[in-house]
């Protein structure tokens, strides 16, 4: 081991790129001999108290749990002496953004090194301590022991000796087998304050002086203040402010939320509705018609499906704008001070929220502070920032208003259901054209999946390549080995605000593919699975589904694996008992997807009660790599399809005159207890490095279901949701 | 403005607030007792259920006006000596994820079993589906059910 100062550490960390940087510094004094703390993931002290920090934010996906199992492990802890801190925006962590089903895959060496390299020190510590031989002692459990004398000294006992030696870059990492912490079963550490009520979501921080704000926004999209009357809303006692924030919303400021609901309600507004006035969901679904007509972009082409010779199927599919509808509504609090602003955020983007309040309210980055809260769900709603920036702008016109108070002007923003439901970033609606070449036994020669949609990023500003929406690289992968693909992207335009939702892109594009594919295997009088299986196979000509062979499918940084899908496949279909008869009345429907370098195969089971399916068990079966916490996985995945199924039965988001018409869990309707299947889950055995889990099992959903549909109706739907 | 007495898990409290202002945001602005929470504001999502005398109730759909002198019970006091069982159920089955809306499923719950000590499948659905889950955790929260009324049975020596 060579010990490199500090300062060439960072640098070492940072010239690594940012999926590995590890933020070495320390930012609690350091050295001293009350604290050892290597790196800014992990401090102990003399009390025998290792605290982790978690750079992630918790939005129900178990990060403050399963983020500290990888470095407990390494480190050898006692789990029962881990403490948790959650980071706010920082500089020390790379990026901190929590979506795309990465918290796990990205920290997991740097989480990994950072428990090695303070075990380590730790090891010599105790060497250096006794006068014996680094080799002969080993971490254990929270302590180092020394075999031979039988001797142990804590990990708290160690703290004064340990801070004081150099830091090793290259360290020893343990091998799977050797694993006590990660792969266990243990409890999330955030259950019991979720159960009694005192976990604090951002909606329920609280500060001294706090004021509570609502904003009426324009309904009509891409709409402006012209004017507005507080002269109602100002008579109601506890209304303190009345203001315009941007110039398409006014605040009200009051001392309650009732207050500040009331206020806006008692508010006149003038709008002046925009360019989008006319705008419906009708015109946007013919503006993707249109688009197809271009040329697009190719995300990935193997032989040349043009010249595949046979029989020719096409089809087209399309689906809707969807929101998130997170449990908790959007909100935030600020404190704007003049020459600082604090937020405490429910937030997935803490940095993204720091640098875009700086900008807003005239601040460096540096004097914005963020904490990030607890989140009521996620699902990629908060990956946007605007409800930070809103509460940093209401809180610096309270500020400016009250005189420049030195106290500053904290104030809560909240967002009702409807302001959520209406002033979303919604997932993209999306047509789909699909075609495909089947030999003279009916399997597939060629296969062409042509993407039509708005790119997110592309309306934020960052197209990304060609204009291919760079989520696309995540999730709109085909994993099946065919000799001749094509998979083209076309972006097209559209006023409607575009978000990140829960799986993204892969949830349109497995919808589509998968659904083709089973139509495909119908055309052929195959049976879906064996299709499957056989498209997964390298070797066709065998015309065998036993063949295991793998084949790499390399789409954009991710290399695929057929072998790995076909396992997927195999399992979940002998868990279903595919091969069973069903009992009368009920059918099965199967689809696989691969995103964000996770496998995943679902069998899904229904009746169909007139023309409405009833789902009633799904099994399930992922291939994410090593699993971290099995617990957790058995959440991530059967709430992945629970959200998926909310989808394919309901989930549709229409605009009428430029405004969107659903605005609460009415008209956007949720699945709920009466609605909800049986999930079995399964992981298939790996010790690869893990991979996200969050959003892979939310694509094969709704194509296993319409598969199923269509083994019980023959009808085919091409387009979501199912219940429209 | 009005002047209310509210009897809140045992305690009495006097509040000073419009009369049409939802129970909802009296707990959790002038009490407080945020455990309780906001998702629809129209009793649809069932997040924000309180019991007011023994029954469930949507508090932001409740004026604080219909419900002075009457007994409240938050998620904060509902497990009068440490943790109610239908709390330790949850735990036990490790049902929430986010946890948002997990305080109101277990009021719900609550006032369920108060009426029906050990329900069917077909009245634990029928009672809980007012409680919206967007992270799934439904068929957890129907097993901790079945858990808290079996451990109920235990503690009472088999007497339910």
């Amino acid at each position: 081991m060579s010990p490199l100062s500090r300062r060439e550490f960072v640098a070492v960390g940072v010239a690594a790129g940012a999926g590995l940087v590890i933020g070495f510094y320390l930012p609690h004094g350091g050295r001293g001999k009350e604290i050892f703390s290597p790196n800014s993931y992990v401090r102990i002290t003399p009390d025998n108290k290792i605290t982790i920090v978690v750079a992630r934010s918790e939005m129900g996906q178990g990060v403050r749990t399963a983020l500290p199992m990888i470095l407990a492990e390494e480190l050898e802890a006692d789990w029962q002496q881990i403490e948790i801190e959650q980071a706010g925006a920082s500089t020390l962590y790379g990026d901190q953004t929590t979506g795309g089903s990465a918290s796990v895959r990205t920290t997991w060496d740097p989480m990994r090194k950072a428990g090695a390299v303070a075990r380590e020190m730790l090891i010599s510590a105790a060497a250096l301590t006794w006068g014996v031989p680094r080799s002969a002692c080993v971490a254990q459990s929270g302590s180092i022991v020394h075999g031979a004398s039988k001797r142990r000294l804590s990990y708290g006992e160690l703290v004064g000796k340990a801070a004081t030696l150099p830091i090793p870059t290259d360290v020893p990492l343990k091998q799977s087998k050797d694993y006590r912490i990660v792969g266990q079963r243990l409890p999330r550490l955030d259950t019991p304050s979720k159960v009694k009520g005192d976990a604090v979501f951002g909606i329920d921080f609280r500060m001294p002086g706090m004021k509570y704000a609502v904003l009426s926004r324009c309904p009509t999209i891409g709409g402006k203040v012209v004017s507005f009357d507080d002269k109602e809303s100002r008579k109601l006692g506890g209304v303190s402010y009345v203001g315009k924030i941007g110039n398409a919303a006014v605040a009200v400021i009051a001392d309650t939320v009732w207050g500040a609901m009331e206020g806006r309600r008692m508010l006149n507004v003038n709008w002046d509705e925009g360019p989008n006035r006319d705008l419906n969901t009708a015109a946007v679904m013919e503006s993707l018609k249109q688009a197809a007509a271009k040329k697009g972009a190719s995300l990935y082409s193997v032989g040349d499906v043009s010249k595949a010779a046979g029989r020719r199927i096409s089809a087209e599919y399309h689906l809707p704008f969807m929101a998130h509808a997170p449990m908790e509504p959007g909100n935030c609090t600020a404190n704007y001070q003049g020459s600082s602003c604090e937020l405490w955020a429910p937030t997935q983007v803490p940095q993204d929220c720091r640098d875009s309040v700086a900008q807003a309210v005239g601040l460096d980055p540096d004097q914005v502070r963020v904490n990030v809260t607890l989140m009521g769900g996620g699902f990629g709603r908060r990956l946007e920032h605007d409800y930070a920036v809103e509460a940093a702008l209401v809180s610096k016109a309270l500020h400016d208003s009250n005189g420049g108070s030195k106290s500053g002007a904290p104030v809560k923003v909240i967002w009702t259901r409807e302001d959520d439901m209406r002033f979303s970033t919604y997932r993209p609606a999306s047509l789909h054209q699909l075609s495909a070449v089947l030999d003279g036994a009916g399997w597939p020669v060629a296969f062409t999946h042509r993407i039509i949609a708005p790119s997110i990023s592309g309306q934020k500003g960052q197209p990304g390549p060609n204009g291919i929406d760079p989520d696309l690289a995540d999730e709109a992968a085909f994993v099946y080995g065919l000799p001749n693909v094509s998979l083209e992207y076309v972006p097209a335009e559209t006023a409607v605000p575009l978000g990140w939702m829960r799986s993204v892109y892969a949830l349109q594009v497995g919808f589509a593919s998968e659904s083709f594919i089973d139509e495909l295997a119908a055309a052929a009088g195959k049976d879906p699975l064996e299709y499957r299986l056989h498209m997964l196979s390298k070797d066709k000509d065998k015309d065998k589904n036993k063949n295991n062979e793998d084949q790499e499918i390399p789409f954009f940084a991710t290399t695929w694996h057929t072998a790995r899908m076909r396992g997927c496949l195999q399992l979940a279909a002998d868990k279903a008992g595919w091969s069973n008869p069903l009992p009368a009345g009920r059918y099965r429907g199967i689809a696989c997807f691969a995103c964000f370098s996770s496998y995943m195969a679902e069998v899904v089971e229904i009746s169909m009660e007139e023309e409405v399916p009833r789902v009633h068990r799904v099994v399930a079966v992922v291939d994410c790599g090593q699993v971290v916490n099995p617990g957790i996985l058995e959440q991530q995945i059967p709430g992945g399809i629970v959200y998926a199924l909310s989808n394919a039965l309901r989930a549709k988001i229409t605009i009428e005159k430029g405004q969107v018409v659903q605005g609460n869990f009415d008209d956007y309707a949720p699945l709920r207890m009466n609605e909800a299947p049986t999930v079995e889950v399964y992981a298939v055995p790996s010790a690869e490095a893990p991979t996200g889990i969050g959003e892979p099992s939310v694509p094969p959903l709704a194509p296993a279901l319409c598969n199923a549909i269509y083994a019980a109706a023959k009808k085919r739907i091409r387009a979501l949701p199912i219940l429209s | 403005m009005a002047d209310f007495t509210l009897r809140v898990n045992g305690g009495e409290k006097k509040v000073n607030v419009p009369a049409e202002t939802p129970l909802l945001w009296v707990l959790r602005d002038t009490l407080e007792l945020t455990g309780t929470k906001f998702g629809c504001g129209a009793g649809l999502c069932g997040a924000c259920t309180v019991h007011v005398e023994g029954a469930a109730v949507r508090s932001c759909s409740t004026p604080v006006s219909q419900v002075g002198g009457k007994d409240i019970t938050t998620i904060e006091g509902l497990g009068a000596n440490g943790l109610h069982a239908l709390q330790q159920a949850w735990i036990a089955e490790e049902v929430p994820q986010c946890g948002y809306c997990q305080t109101g499923q277990i009021m719900t719950a609550a006032a369920l079993l108060a009426r029906t000590p050990n329900p069917s499948d077909e009245q634990i659905t029928q009672a809980m589906n007012g409680n919206l889950c967007r992270c799934g955790t439904y068929e957890r929260i129907r097993k901790a059910i079945h858990r808290a009324v079996s451990a109920g049975a235990v503690a009472a020596g088999g007497a339910r």
